[in-house]
């Protein structure tokens, strides 16, 4: 579709806000906005981190799903237990594919579900006691683990466990950090204060644990933070950065160790991925340890070069001209990637629903193969992720943060985008009015996405959402007309007169 | 009085940081900004305002300070 202005973007948000009654479209409507690049503050057009509308349908997380599943989930030779009912350790198992290196159930525990299973009783008299009887079981079962976290579930908080006071007696005992995590599902008002939890954790019981013991250091260490090795993103990051000369002393947290982290603050640089989920780790690291922390992105060549400029100018001439050496090393396989897919994708409009760094981050590799991207919004950002947003999309562009599933359907009906970038709640409904999508969280099972290699899969996957040609053979169920005659095929009406 | 945590950016500016309530905002003015004397009244790029103890200038940055406020812009 053609571009919007900003009357006709602005007249489109009103169409959709139409349909609330008048306190929701008030509060909704502070979440919608026509971007703006004058703008310098988005607090100013956008309003972030607020509470979801009950009733609304949105598809925020929990604190526990930041905690668990984003920040202490991927941490491999660790065992996450999920303190409470069997369900949230159940549906949250081994779905975010962070890969990793290691024998699963013997040294390495990334895919398997570790729960406390709680029933009546234990919400009665509390699961303290089956906590540690759990703990002791681990290290029966288990002993090649190198720690334990306690991911608390909802009841935890509320029928007030004190899991730090078995955590602590089960540690001493067992002689490995134990790591109680208060990241109950509901504290704040989505997933992104439970990685705010999660690195406080981190902080509070990890991290520190190896201050003052002797360490092999080099002038070029550095650490990868906030990389979840989605699909083996982490390991085509890191083949870049070690290319170009510097040292990778740990990864946080995908195919990332209990060692890795402690060894952090021994870093010349903290190289921060995903700003959203580790900035606050970052810091305490940069106020504590003095370590600086640099935001970079690795999609698509243009800014991948860019981050490779911007890290080696923290470090001498060696680095930098490392960085160029790789830079122009991949030019000539960049080159032909665009060459194969660019004119395949020219002009296609993409639209993004995610989470986390992805909304702004992936703008640039869309831009390198010739698309462009007509909206964007954060599930669960705040105003600094807002901030950096608004640079990077281009004018008139519609932003939305904590879209309804009938705001995004709405938009997405007007806008028609060629590709639509969300996740597996909103796949089967955008293809089956005939839009193509791929799933920006997982990657539609396919990645890596990041780095030079990771964009040659990202090409290639877009491309075949675009380009298949069922799309113009769909007809969403809505449209279609009831055969003339059969009452056994339920027409639109036929269905509507039944639920009445 | 409120944790805040005040870092120095790219570009020598003092930038603020509320962690309690993941803020970060650019800090646009400081009464006192001198070797001796440090700190008062803080103005932010959002409008609001806090005010930090005047201190002799911090050795390093970042700095987590305690800091009281005036004015929340929201």
């Amino acid at each position: 579709m053609s571009e919007l202005t900003r009357e006709e973007t602005e007249a489109l948000i009103q169409d959709v806000l139409e349909v609330y009654p008048e306190k929701a479209r008030k509060d909704r409507a502070k979440h919608l906005a026509v971007n703006d690049q004058s703008v310098e503050q988005s607090k100013k057009c956008i309003t972030s981190n607020r509470k979801s509308l009950p009733g609304v349908m949105t598809v925020r997380g929990c604190a526990y799903a930041g905690s668990k599943g984003v920040v202490w989930g991927p941490i491999k030779d660790m065992i996450h237990v999920s303190h409470g009912p069997i369900g949230c350790g159940q549906y949250s198992r081994a779905g975010r594919r962070n890969y990793y290196v290691g024998t699963t159930g013997v040294d390495t525990f990334g895919t398997m579900n570790f729960t406390s299973d709680f029933q009546e009783k234990d919400i009665v008299f509390g699961g303290d006691k089956k906590l540690a009887k759990l703990i002791g079981e681990i290290e029966t079962l288990f002993p090649l683990h190198k720690g334990i976290s306690v991911q608390s579930e909802c009841p935890i908080g509320l029928i007030g466990d004190d899991i730090e006071a078995v955590s602590k007696k089960a540690a001493k005992e067992m002689d490995k950090p134990i790591v109680p995590v208060r990241c109950e599902g509901f504290r704040g008002v989505s997933q992104s204060l439970g990685h705010h939890i999660a690195n406080d954790s981190i902080r509070d019981w990890v991290l520190d644990k190896r201050d003052g013991q002797a360490f092999e250091a080099t002038p070029y260490d550095v650490s990868i933070i906030g990389d979840y090795n989605i699909g083996g993103d982490a390991w085509a990051s890191r083949i870049l950065i070690e290319e170009m000369g510097l040292r990778v002393v740990s990864q946080w947290a995908g195919d990332g160790t209990l060692a890795e982290i402690e060894k952090t603050p021994k870093v010349k640089l903290n190289l921060l991925h995903c700003y959203r989920s580790m900035n606050y780790i970052s810091r305490h690291m940069e106020e504590k340890y003095g370590i600086p922390w640099l935001e970079y992105n690795f999609f698509g060549p243009t800014k991948i070069a860019e981050s490779l400029r911007a890290i080696a100018a923290h470090f001498d001439d060696h680095i930098k001209e490392g960085a160029e050496r790789v830079i122009a090393k991949y030019q000539p396989m960049m080159e032909a990637v665009i060459a194969k897919y660019k004119p395949r994708l020219q002009g296609k409009t993409v639209m993004l629903y995610v989470g986390g760094l992805r909304p702004r981050h992936v703008i640039g590799a869309y831009e390198d193969l010739g698309m462009q991207v007509i909206g964007t919004g954060y599930e669960f950002g705040h105003n600094d992720d807002y901030d950096r947003t608004i640079k990077e999309m281009g004018n008139a562009t519609l932003l939305y943060d904590d879209a309804t599933g009938f705001e995004l359907e709405e938009f997405i009906k007007r806008m028609k985008p060629d590709l639509v970038g969300s996740g597996i709640k909103e796949k089967y409904v955008f293809q089956k009015m005939g839009i193509p999508l791929r799933q920006m969280h997982s990657w539609d099972y396919s990645g890596p996405y990041h780095g030079y290699d990771g964009f040659a899969i990202f090409a290639r996957d877009m491309d075949m959402a675009i380009s298949n040609p069922c799309w113009s053979k769909q007809t969403p169920p809505w449209k279609k007309q009831p055969a003339s005659g059969d009452a056994s095929v339920p027409g639109e009406a036929g269905e509507l007169k039944k639920v009445a | 009085m409120a944790n805040i945590m005040v870092r120095k950016t790219a570009v020598g500016t003092y930038s603020f940081y509320l962690p309690k309530r993941d803020l970060e905002d650019a800090i646009v003015s400081m009464e006192y900004d001198s070797a001796d004397k440090w700190g008062g009244e803080i103005r932010l790029n959002n409008g609001g305002a806090y005010y930090i103890e005047p201190q002799a200038l911090p050795a390093r940055f970042p700095i987590s300070l305690r800091a009281r406020r005036l004015d929340a812009a929201e």
